[in-house]
């Protein structure tokens, strides 16, 4: 057996749940269902690129209004501020605390543009049946998936950030509709993620590689 | 040969033989270099242990306050349900929902699927409803958010910082164990249990 097998060219099909492998012409008792865990056997994920992009375009477009809107309004004795998410990051970085704004930065800014480009790189390359780099491409797919959920951190800020002040009463903050569009933007690109299925990166045409004449060994 | 005997890279498709591992090992595919399987350093009992801890920890850090704050005089506790529930009555009532869901009732409902799955099977004993206990684990797995948490409550402190004075609490401290724990327990390939069950049926 080489590397280079291929469940679907083989009518194996591997459950989502259990990794149990089934071979489809002899699935027993229940057709189309995991025998171990019951679970529905797909060989790819159902409408994975439609929903990913119907995912990620609602995304795409609810970044604009949570960068733009405020996320926080604060009311002091000394009048009133409207900060986004980006002047917050802003802020924190005048206290003196610039280590907390670099992850802050990061896991506002940077996570969910970097998600977004990369999932609209891969469904496009995917599409078009590319067999461009495709095994740098299933590992962004992997790093996207790791880092999905860093992107609440904000989320989390901003509600305890008004919850406490709301404690102490001796500053009056309020949400603003940024923080629940920045929410919304990370949720539907978790979603949008979910739904990728990173086996079609290798289901393109021409995607089987020249068998290796190298030994490989790790 | 039977399936068993096989693994499928989740993330290209190509079928693997299955091999023996020692402890700490891991698999890659060899096509797309992601990870096929591994085994963990960890036993069954020993994440039954952690579940356990992770249990009494998770009791702790709710019945304690995160912060204490004081301003002019004014001192106030703040424990995450008190915060939930202030956060419903003000204008953030999704947010508070969220977080409801994410930081307790979803890391409450992991460690209770660890233990009610990992108790009788480390007597090698599969425990009725296994496949559901399961599949609910593995849904939940991406939602359970303590560690983001953890670092919003660190970014809040400090933007507070300015209106009052902060102190930590002891909850605090230990919803930073609690994510320690956590962390150790998701290091655990959860489809290996399968294979854990099935050896407990034979």
């Amino acid at each position: 057996m080489t590397a280079e097998l291929r469940a679907a060219a083989l009518h194996l099909v591997s459950c989502d749940a259990c990794s149990l492998v089934v071979n489809e012409s002899t699935a027993a008792e229940h057709p189309g269902h995991c025998p171990r865990c019951h679970e529905v056997l797909h060989r790819r994920k159902p409408d994975s690129l439609r929903r990913s992009w119907a995912y990620l375009i609602a995304a795409a477009i609810l970044y604009i209004p949570a960068n733009l809107l405020p996320a926080l309004h604060t009311t002091r004795l000394f009048g009133r501020s409207d900060d986004t998410i980006l002047s917050g990051v802003v802020e924190l970085w005048q206290d003196g605390s610039w280590d907390l704004a670099i992850i802050v930065f990061t896991a506002s800014i940077v996570v969910p543009l970097l998600k977004i480009g990369v999932l609209a790189m891969l469904l496009i390359t995917t599409q078009r049946g590319s067999t461009w780099r495709q095994r740098e491409r299933t590992r962004l797919y992997r790093i996207i998936e790791f880092i999905g959920q860093w992107s609440m951190l904000d989320v989390f800020a901003v509600a305890l950030l008004v919850t406490l002040v709301h404690f102490g009463a001796f500053a009056r903050i309020e949400p603003g509709g940024g923080i629940i569009a920045f929410g919304a933007v990370v949720l539907l690109t978790m979603l949008a993620t979910k739904s990728f299925d990173p086996r079609l990166i290798w289901d393109a045409p021409a995607a089987r590689p020249p068998p290796r004449t190298d030994q490989h060994h790790d | 040969m039977p399936a068993q005997a096989l693994i499928v890279c989740e993330h290209c498709d190509t079928v693997h033989r299955r091999v023996e591992l020692a402890p700490g090992a891991a698999a890659r595919c060899h096509t797309c270099g992601g990870p096929l399987y591994h085994r963990s350093r960890l036993e069954l009992n020993a994440m039954l242990a952690l579940t356990i801890a992770g249990i009494i920890v998770f009791a702790v850090a709710n019945a304690y306050p995160l912060v204490t704050l004081s301003s002019q005089g004014i001192r106030n506790e703040a424990a995450l349900w008190q915060m939930v529930a202030s956060a419903w009555n003000s204008h953030i009532a999704l947010v508070a929902a969220i977080a409801a869901l994410t930081v307790f009732f979803f890391p409450l409902l992991q460690l209770a699927l660890y233990a009610y799955i990992l108790l009788p099977l480390s007597l090698h004993r599969v425990p009725r409803g296994f496949a559901a206990a399961m599949h609910l684990l593995r849904q939940l797995r991406p939602w359970s958010m303590v560690e983001v948490f953890l670092i919003g409550v660190l970014v809040t402190i400090i933007k507070i910082g300015s209106l009052a004075d902060v102190v930590l609490q002891p909850g605090i401290w230990s919803f930073g164990v609690l994510t320690a724990l956590l962390t150790a327990l998701a290091g655990f390939d959860t489809r290996e249990l399968w294979q854990a069950a099935d050896e407990a049926q034979r």
